[in-house]
């Protein structure tokens, strides 16, 4: 289906799942004006917020169905599959991140359904910048995003360490807003255009690749975004902030978030940068230096929230190997990650949620001493997101650094790809310890964890993503093929073929 | 029928069998992992008649996996897997019966595991697809990180954590030169497979790379094997694990490192692994092993420490019978690996029977229980004498034709390696002094129970096992000759392509390889 975008009626279709998200999130808030004090109101505004989900949701995978391509001029948002893919995976984060929340909020009494209006607006900024084809569209989008989850961290308002963490998120995010409006600037100032597709073709039909000023742009937008996804060195506000968050916000940015910051540079370093190699050198040093950094720090925490944080800059740093590939293999070894990660995350999150009082800071990795004998299948499931987190063979997390292997590879980025799977051998270090804990070390005192639980809602979901993460690593072809046709979809135009080496040096 | 299906069978049912112990009642756990591993066994062993001495693979069975990335689910035995597969099924009934007493805790779990474990090794035996082959590679290593850690002795977390983590980044190493030999393979044929056949095909034209290849292949296997310097992980892991765990990693785990060389390092990478320096160095290692395993078993209070040990000693004949090539050399290496794993599986039976008797395995605490125990004395007695390879046990075979093998290509190595026999002889027949011969000199001791039926039940077979091979060994030599000859063909009729600079090769080949990774 092809959509002109200049006429409104196309346009509309095009923005469908956005539109149909900014509707249900005014609906949500009209709602919870009108009702916001009882716990039941608060499960109220989760069954709107659910629904508003799935008609996003439903409208994005119609889209999706019709194969929906742009014709005409370039515009301010992409039509393409992988902006669909993005958005069915960030609409899925956000509907499991409000099922784990619905006996998160009651049992730490955050009775403000206004945590939902928040959350879905927070969902449209993410899906608004990782669609957009311009880089004002993708800034819009991270700031209505920012503005949202700093509320979300702050949610807590009894928490000094929640308090903590929103002022830190605000603080640092917006110092990363104010580098990547400048370098939004410079590139502008280089290129006349912020359109994405426009810069790509001024900078091929000028010769700009090593004009200063549009190097300095590009600089800025990728500290921008290394802020967003956490990348060391910009990872330092990262633990405080995913530390100090209600657990389920915590689970909403360590893969919403980071998903579409990834998506989004994705998409502006293929299409409007391709022709520029500096990007690559860039990343491949980020992701070097991530790797390594999330991965040694990791290795050194106790408390599981604080590990699974570090844990989470340690996956950027794989994510941005993908990136480094820079072809269309590499596009496509991303998306299966996104889905494989956060799948393990959330659930890791959730079931970290379901075992803490008080934010979970203080739950230390000793704590899950004997659950496997107390609480079989969270055990069980927990065991499994650990081992799909270390990339054991058989779950997801598996097949997904496998992909980003043999994009690393096809690309001659040999050393990355050594460097990925010796940090993931330190990585063991710390997962294997919360396995340890659960099923060989005895439970310090009788019944330690009698007050685990999981409602029914958050235990479905946890389960879904369960199952999903054994699925997809003994039969991942269906995603594989979705993967690789919207990999496509974002061809930069440097790269030729899937295994061609992009023009680097190294 | 049976020859499509019988492999995927032999993988399929133990899984299903681990879903069911954990499903019923934990009374129940033991007989019905007992029945499963039997029945596991009785359907592998008609292999043993409907295989077709030949040295190409049998019972194929090849579909599609994951199409986009040419990974297929193709599994096949030939005479090398063969007994590897049988070996397996025939130690696992008897590691289910030799822990019916010494599982007491979460009994429905550790025979599940156990299960899925057979699944892992059978696996990793008759795979022949490289991603298939890693993915059960990985596989086996929870089950077993999960019966050192949860079933294990007192230092069982340091033990389950360092058999992981070792084996875990050999692996690892392993999973980056797989997808540099495929991806390489692709870029010059156009076809991206992991088909073993077909990168055994063309794997000849890689050039200078292969030595990078091949030594990642090489350090997951020798890690696992294990060889000097790589087998601290060994002691530990035996010492802490429950017997069936100690049964089954001697028995069967560590034959996945030299069954990977054998399969995989020296047929994919000839060049690479014959290489002059190369070869002395690996045989330096083995020889190593040898001496040095021995020499530090002969000092050892502990016995299952010990018995360790000299797995590191037999496991280095092995290595070096693979090196020497020479037909002998290669089916004496393969007869090493099932009777170490028949001898030393019983060894470490017969410690865990110990154990479960005195709560001690120091050589020290015992003392003329031949007396006491006679019938365990006898079945020590027997398989040690195995071990050390006396003539009429397996053992002989084994290191009689390595040693054979080997000095047709390598006199002094050889020559080296027969001392490996006699030190042998120098740890364990004094540890069988001091366990079942000196005079009964403590009290505790007098009262021990001899065998009863169901440890007798465990260890006949692999007596049996033990005298038949030291007697006849001929079907089984007979049913591994083709393939072993076919190992050395591949191995020696290097496949066209650049042939490496001679030696001094290391820092030759490793400044051509940099060049030809970066494209």
């Amino acid at each position: 289906m092809s959509l002109d975008l200049s006429t409104a009626s196309d346009l509309l279709l095009g923005l469908a799942p956005e539109l149909v998200l900014t509707g249900a999130a005014l609906l949500l808030l009209v709602v919870v004006a009108w009702r916001h004090t009882s716990a039941a109101d608060l499960r109220r505004a989760a069954w709107v917020s659910l629904a508003g989900l799935a008609a996003a949701g439903a409208a994005a995978w119609w889209l999706w169905w019709h194969s929906a391509r742009a014709a005409g001029i370039p515009v301010m948002i992409a039509v393409d599959d992988f902006r669909f893919v993005v958005d069915g995976l960030l609409l899925a984060t956000a509907a499991g991140t409000v099922l784990v929340s619905f006996g998160y909020l009651e049992r730490e009494r955050l009775l403000a359904p206004e945590y939902y209006v928040l959350v879905l607006f927070a969902t449209l900024g993410l899906m608004l910048m990782a669609g957009g084809a311009d880089l004002i569209v993708v800034f819009l989008g991270l700031e209505l995003m920012s503005v949202s989850v700093y509320v979300l961290a702050g949610i807590n308002r009894r928490s000094p360490a929640s308090a903590e963490a929103a002022l830190k998120y605000f603080l640092l995010g917006a110092f990363a807003s104010g580098f990547l409006l400048y370098g939004i600037a410079l590139v502008y100032g280089a290129t006349a255009t912020t359109n994405l597709t426009l810069i790509g073709f001024q900078i091929r039909s000028l010769g700009l690749e090593s004009s200063p000023m549009l190097l300095m742009g590009l600089g800025l937008l990728l500290v921008g975004f290394g802020f967003k996804v956490a990348a060391v060195p910009f990872h330092m506000w990262a633990p405080d902030v995913y530390d100090g968050a209600p657990t389920p916000v915590t689970g909403f940015m360590a893969t919403a978030v980071k998903a579409a910051a990834f998506a989004a540079l994705f998409r502006v370093l293929g299409q409007a940068f391709g022709a520029v190699p500096a990007w690559q050198h860039i990343v491949w040093w980020l992701a070097v230096a991530t790797m390594i950094g999330g991965n040694m720090v990791a290795l050194a925490q106790r408390a599981v929230k604080r590990m699974l944080a570090y844990s989470s800059i340690a996956h950027a740093g794989y994510v941005l190997v993908a990136v480094a590939a820079g072809t269309t293999l590499g596009a496509a070894a991303f998306l299966f990650y996104l889905v494989a990660y956060t799948l393990m995350t959330l659930a890791a999150f959730a079931l970290l949620a379901a075992k803490g009082r008080d934010g979970e800071r203080d739950v230390l990795i000793d704590d899950l001493a004997g659950l496997a004998a107390e609480r079989p299948w969270l055990a069980a499931a927990l065991a499994v997101c650990m081992l799909s987190l270390l990339g054991f063979p058989a779950t997801a997390g598996f097949i997904g650094k496998w992909y980003i292997l043999v994009a690393a590879i096809g690309a001659g980025q040999t050393g990355l790809a050594a460097l990925l799977v010796l940090t993931s051998v330190v990585s063991a270090g710390y997962y294997l310890p919360v396995i340890m804990a659960m099923y060989m070390k005895p439970a310090p005192v009788p019944a330690a964890h009698a007050g685990m639980r999981l409602d029914r809602l958050g235990g479905a979901a946890v389960a879904v993503a369960v199952l999903g993460l054994v699925f997809l690593g003994v039969r991942p072809n269906r995603l594989l093929d979705i993967a690789r046709t919207s990999g496509a979809g974002l061809a930069p135009p440097a790269a030729t073929t899937d295994v061609a080496p992009p023009a680097s040096g190294r | 029928m049976y020859r499509d299906l019988v492999l995927t069978a032999l993988l399929v049912w133990p899984l299903l069998a681990g879903g069911v112990v954990l499903l019923l009642p934990t009374r129940w756990a033991k007989h019905v992992a007992l029945v499963a591993s039997l029945v596991e066994f009785a359907m592998a062993v008609p292999l043993w008649w409907t295989f077709a001495p030949a040295g190409g693979m049998q019972f194929l069975l090849d579909v599609p996996w994951i199409s986009g990335w040419g990974i297929r689910y193709t599994v096949g035995v030939d005479g090398i897997s063969l007994f590897m597969v049988l070996l397996t099924t025939f130690l696992v009934p008897l590691t289910v019966l030799g822990s019916y007493r010494y599982i007491t805790t979460h009994e429905r779990a550790f025979y599940a595991l156990l299960l899925v474990l057979t699944a892992g090794m059978l696996g990793v035996f008759v795979a022949l697809d490289l991603f298939l082959f890693y993915v059960m590679w990985e596989v086996m290593l929870i089950p077993m990180y999960f019966i050192i850690g949860v079933w294990g002795g007192e230092n069982r977390l340091y033990a389950a954590i360092k058999f992981f983590i070792y084996t875990f980044f050999g692996s690892l190493l392993m999973l980056v030169a797989i997808l540099a030999l495929v991806m390489l393979e692709g870029r010059r044929t156009g076809v991206y497979s992991f088909s073993y056949d077909y990168l055994l095909m063309h794997a000849g034209g890689l050039g200078p790379v292969a030595f990078w290849l091949f030594g990642a292949f090489f350090l997951a296997f020798a890690i696992k094997v294990p060889m000097v310097p790589f087998h601290t992980w060994l002691p530990d892991a035996h010492v802490e694990a429950p017997t069936a765990g100690s049964v089954l990693l001697a028995g069967i785990l560590l034959k996945m490192g030299t069954y990977g060389f054998l399969r995989f390092a020296l047929p994919f990478f000839p060049q690479a692994g014959l290489a002059p320096a190369v070869q002395t160095a690996i045989v330096a290692l083995a020889l190593v092993g040898i001496v040095y395993g021995g020499l530090v078993a002969m000092v050892q209070p502990d016995f299952k420490k010990l018995i360790a040990y000299s797995s590191v000693a037999h496991l280095g004949f092995v290595v070096l019978g693979i090196w020497a090539l020479t037909l002998q050399s290669v089916q004496g290496a393969l007869m090493v690996m099932i009777n170490h794993g028949l001898s030393t599986g019983a060894l470490f039976f017969l410690v865990g029977m110990l154990y479960e008797r005195r709560h001690s395995r120091l050589l020290d605490a015992f003392g003329g229980i031949a007396k006491v125990v006679p019938l365990f004395a006898a079945g020590l007695t027997v398989v040690s004498l195995s071990s050390i390879g006396l003539p009429a046990t397996n053992g002989f075979i084994g290191e009689f034709l390595v040693l054979v093998g080997t000095f047709r290509t390598y006199p002094v190595p050889a020559a080296i390696a027969a001392t490996g026999v006699l030190i042998a002889a120098m740890y364990l027949l004094p540890a069988l002094q001091r366990v079942l011969y000196n005079p009964l000199d403590k009290r505790e001791n007098e009262k021990l129970p001899d065998l009863s039926a169901r440890e007798l039940a465990v260890l006949v077979p692999l007596i049996a096992c033990i005298v038949w091979i030291g007697v006849y060994p001929q079907p089984i030599l007979r049913r591994m000759e083709p393939s072993a000859a076919r190992f050395i063909q591949t191995v020696r009729v290097a496949p066209p392509g650049p042939i490496l600079p001679p030696a001094p090769s290391g820092g030759a080949g490793a400044g051509g390889a940099a060049g030809a990774a970066a494209p």
